[in-house]
């Protein structure tokens, strides 16, 4: 009984020093001060501020969100099909070449961020690919696609290996097999990896900023870092986050409800 | 008075509102082989983790060696356990995990290599020390696992459906072995399996369970000659279970036909059940010597004997071996010796049910509401309903019924099939009936109304 | 014509080829040139003659290892106790503990910093490893969740079973089946905080510089050659082993999917 007690109160301390920044900026977002930790009474005017884009550089705040948005969908759609037929190759190879793949596959997971932003630099100077939308993009896909690769690859192994066969054998062309018989019953990894490249490319600030060149291209992450260099951050950030935070808060609540119901019908 | 190793007394255990185990007596005597045997969720694991220690029982006691365990962790419990899927620790290799126990208990290196050098060669598996345990056939893992029990010396060792996970070839020679090495080492085994046939080829004493209670104990040739009920009539061996009447004492009725028997005790004119194994038939070339007559509806050839289905004149199906081949349509005439004819007491009657009266014409019970003849009892009484095995029908859809169920569990009875439905409540039904059904089938229950006959009003 | 499935890992070998290996290749060709492309040795001795970078290598080495080991004492014994079916039978208090990693990462450190700056506390390396293990606790937490998770519980058992008491179970098996979860979580924290440059910026008010924030002002002020035998360095430094330990980068594979 006592163990028990000290071990929910250890998990309980670090989810409240674990959250407790995010609270921070929860609870300043409903005051008006430019200075984050500085109440100057309740208001909801910075809420009132970015709904309506009032604020100074509101335009480039917004924008950020857009392309952050904008580059982390099509970074992952590209990500989840090349990863996908990567793996289902990559499945078919054997001996040496799959030990190759597999070795080339894990590099970038490896690769502190610094080293993917920083030689991706190199490859696009030396190429004189001048840098914005598309390389940010290909830098992205470059760090996602692996762990798409990685999510496909076990529902590879549990499927019956016939099953290709057995949609040709019964007419289908090898398109049709992939969309009508292989994809439905990849489906699974492949959400995943979705989900992972996703959330991967939104949290990502380090390769991005050696990727995105001097278009002025910015995503939230960059635009924090521009921000906060500059001394003082926009408080409009400070609403926003608590928005992302409730939304991802509300998601995940309403996915794990729902897996508990379907588990519960199975019981 | 005799010295039992194991002595469980009145163990009950419940999963939530699940009782898994009710009353559960087993006394083991010190170098016996036990086997707990049963159909998949009786409780026969529930037990065996009992003994070891991995659960504890809501009531009871178990004794070892007349010492109460009950709050003793498993750690400190002189058992061992050969596990289902023999749970090999994947990060040590074939010596380490055989080592485990020995190290714990600081016995010097020396000892330790001799004795996991021995017990090596005890199941054949010397010159794998260094193998990574992964790397290991089924079988191997299997003699890895044993011998990681065996050598720390244990009072008893209990063995979880150890060769379940075994191809059958694989495991009839482990089957020898482990019979073999029980009877080297003189330790108590305590063996679960669902394999009745495993059971009786290795078992000193068989403990059959059927949900949660132990149906019979005895040995190998009692369970199989003398079941004490038609589940183990059923479970062990092949068998005939058929209705019948005990006339008076040594005489029988069965499949229409009188029969003597060696059974006595049971009064005059009593419904029994009656098992004859199919090798009990005897099929007489004289047919003077039979007894009744019959036709071949099938003859398939099993390696040794022949397995024979006969239609009797009177409209019964045995189940029968024999040594010839006989052709469809052949006539023969049937023989059983009064020997080989096991009378058992019949569990039931009819289906007896608590029911609630709705209304006038209406009782609840079973989870659902069942039209009933007219009644004046008062709505909202507690009163007993029965209802014979063969006034139930059963519907292929659960919404067509007043209840809804599953099929259980089916025993073929000559001429019908007896069913045992369990309700979505929880509730046996037993059912008479021509309709071939599987089990696991889902049901709707109805009941004609004159068939609900009212039998006991219950005041309180 | 039939193509072979084998095949369709082209593509991807391609890309691999062209996005992942060229680029290291050219860190390698940039870092031994000078800037009008001859070749030279001169931009890796100047790294080792350089105190200044040195010592701040050596710092961020430290940093990196104080915060690894931060994280896997604070972690893992989280990590046990969730998937510890006694006391945690709800898998919502894992997912709180994952939620963080959604929100943006330099938001949630300069929210940390701003809290350190109201409790009056002077921004140091005290504040940047406290701020930096908030920031990678959950990395670490996740797999060694899932592998212990992913344990069958008859090892335990069995162990028990042997003889061995909760304490020595734990030593004995848990541990060792759950060192790819470790070897994962530590990569996980270990190759970010290595290589962080905006974080330890935020956390100590610029006033600790690592090791990356050296690389990205080399690179952003055009000193690429010099930018890119500093990441080569710190490549050769990781990369000899982690890269090329293949089992570590499988186990740690293990831990993320």
């Amino acid at each position: 009984m006592m163990k028990k007690f000290i071990a929910k109160a250890y998990i309980w301390l670090l989810l409240a020093l674990l959250y407790a920044p995010l609270l921070f900026i929860a609870v300043f977002s409903f005051t008006e001060s430019r200075v984050l930790g500085n109440w100057t009474g309740f208001s909801v005017k910075l809420y009132q501020n970015l709904f309506l884009a009032k604020m100074q550089g509101s335009a480039t705040l917004l924008s950020a969100l857009e392309n952050t948005l904008l580059i982390a969908v099509i970074a992952a759609m590209l990500s989840t099909m090349l990863g996908t037929v990567a793996a289902i190759g990559i499945f078919n190879l054997k001996g040496r070449k799959r030990q190759t793949m597999n070795l080339l596959n894990s590099i970038p997971m490896v690769n502190p961020d610094i080293i993917t932003g920083v030689s991706l630099f190199l490859l696009f100077v030396f190429l004189h690919i001048s840098q914005g939308y598309v390389t940010v993009i290909l830098a992205h896909v470059t760090f996602c696609t692996p762990y798409v690769v990685l999510s496909v690859m076990p529902r590879l192994s549990q499927m019956n290996p016939n099953i290709y066969e057995a949609a040709m054998d019964l007419g289908a062309t090898p398109f049709q097999a992939l969309v009508k018989v292989m994809v439905p019953m990849l489906r699974p990894g492949m959400v995943s990896g979705f989900m992972l490249s996703f959330t991967m490319s939104l949290d990502d600030f380090v390769v991005t900023f050696f990727t995105r060149g001097t278009i002025g291209l910015d995503t939230l992450s960059t635009y924090i870092y521009t921000d906060a260099r500059k001394g003082g951050l926009t408080p409009e950030l400070r609403p926003l986050m608590t928005l992302i935070f409730l939304i991802i808060l509300i998601l995940l609540v309403i996915i794990n409800v729902r897996q508990a119901k379907t588990q519960k019908k199975k019981v | 008075m005799e010295n039992y190793i194991i002595d469980i007394q009145h163990l009950s255990k419940s999963f939530g509102d699940k009782k898994v185990l009710r009353d559960i007596n087993i006394k083991v005597r010190k170098g016996e082989f036990v086997t707990l045997l049963g159909p998949s969720g009786c409780g026969k694991t529930t037990i065996l983790r009992l003994i070891a220690g991995f659960l504890a029982p809501n009531e009871g006691t178990i004794l070892l060696d007349g010492k109460d365990i009950g709050n003793l962790p498993p750690y400190q419990r002189p058992l061992n356990t050969v596990f289902q899927r023999y749970a090999l620790f994947p990060h040590l290799d074939v010596y380490d995990n055989i080592a485990f126990g020995l190290k714990l208990k600081n016995v010097p290196q020396k000892d330790i290599d001799a004795k996991v050098r021995k017990v090596l060669r005890l199941v054949n598996m010397e010159d794998y020390e260094e193998r990574d345990v992964d790397s290991l056939s089924g079988g191997q893992q299997q003699r890895v696992a044993i011998a990681r029990a065996l050598v720390n010396k244990p009072k008893v060792l209990l063995l979880d459906e150890p060769l379940a996970a075994l191809d059958l070839k694989m495991r009839k020679d482990m089957q020898i072995e482990l019979k073999e090495m029980h009877e080297k080492l003189g330790i108590t085994f305590v063996y679960v399996t669902h394999d009745q046939e495993e059971a009786l080829t290795l078992s000193d004493t068989i403990v059959v369970l059927n949900e949660g209670k132990i149906q019979q104990v005895g040995t190998p040739t009692d369970i199989y000659n003398e079941p004490v009920n038609s589940f183990v009539a059923d479970f062990i061996g092949d068998s005939n279970i058929l209705d019948g009447t005990m006339l008076c004492d040594r005489k029988v009725k069965f499949i229409d036909e009188e029969f003597d028997c060696v059974d006595e005790g049971f009064g005059e004119n009593t419904p029994v059940e009656v098992v004859v194994r199919p090798e009990d038939v005897n099929i007489k070339k004289d047919k003077s010597k039979a007894q009744f007559f019959g036709t071949v509806t099938s003859c398939t050839f099993k390696g040794v004997y022949y397995q024979l289905f006969i239609n009797t004149d009177k409209g019964y199906e045995l189940m029968v071996q024999d040594y010839h081949k006989f052709e469809v349509g052949d006539r023969v005439g049937m023989q059983i010796t009064p020997e080989n004819i096991q009378v058992m007491h019949k569990e039931r009657t009819c289906n007896s049910f608590k029911a609630v009266v709705v209304d006038s014409n209406h009782l609840e019970m079973l989870g659902g509401v069942f039209e009933c003849c007219k009644t004046d009892i008062e709505p909202g009484t507690k009163v007993r309903a029965e209802v014979d095995f063969d006034k139930i029908d059963l519907m292929d859809h659960q919404d067509e019924g007043s209840a809804a169920g599953q099929v259980h569990s089916i025993i073929y009875k000559g001429n019908h099939y007896h069913l045992t439905i369990l309700t979505d409540k929880r509730k046996h039904i037993f059912v008479n009936t021509n309709d071939v059904w599987d089990k696991r089938d889902l049901v709707g229950i109805r009941i004609e109304p004159k068939d609900i006959k009212i039998v006991e009003v219950n005041e309180d | 014509m039939k193509i072979k499935r084998s095949s369709w890992s082209l593509p991807y070998f391609i890309f691999l080829l062209l996005f992942v290996a060229l680029p290291l290749v050219l860190i390698a060709v940039y870092a031994l040139q000078d800037s009008s492309g001859r070749f030279t040795l001169d931009n890796i001795s100047r790294f080792f003659s350089d105190a200044d970078a040195l010592s701040t290598f050596a710092l961020s080495l430290e940093v990196a290892i104080e915060n690894t080991l931060i994280c896997l004492a604070l972690g893992y014994p989280a990590a046990w106790i969730l998937a510890n079916r006694k006391y945690n039978s709800s898998a919502v208090t894992i997912i709180l503990f994952i939620l963080p990693m959604w929100i943006n990462a330099l938001m949630r450190t300069l929210a940390t910093a701003e809290l350190f700056n109201m409790l009056g506390v002077t921004l140091g390396k005290g504040t940047l490893l406290f701020g930096m293990a908030y920031d990678y606790l959950p990395f670490m937490v996740y797999p060694i969740y899932n592998i212990l998770k992913k344990i069958d519980p008859s090892y335990a058992e069995a162990a028990e079973d042997l003889g061995a008491t909760p304490l020595k179970v734990f030593l004995k098996v848990t541990l060792p089946l759950s060192a790819p979860g470790i070897i994962s979580g530590v990569m996980m924290v270990f190759m970010p905080t290595v290589s962080t440059f905006a974080i330890s910026e935020f956390l100590t008010n610029s006033k600790i510089k690592l090791f990356g924030t050296i690389i990205q002002e080399n690179i952003n002020s055009s000193m690429w050659n010099y930018g890119a035998a500093l990441s080569l360095i710190m490549l050769v430094i990781i990369g000899i082993t982690t890269l090329f330990d293949n089992k570590s980068s499988s186990a740690a594979q293990e831990g993320v999917i």
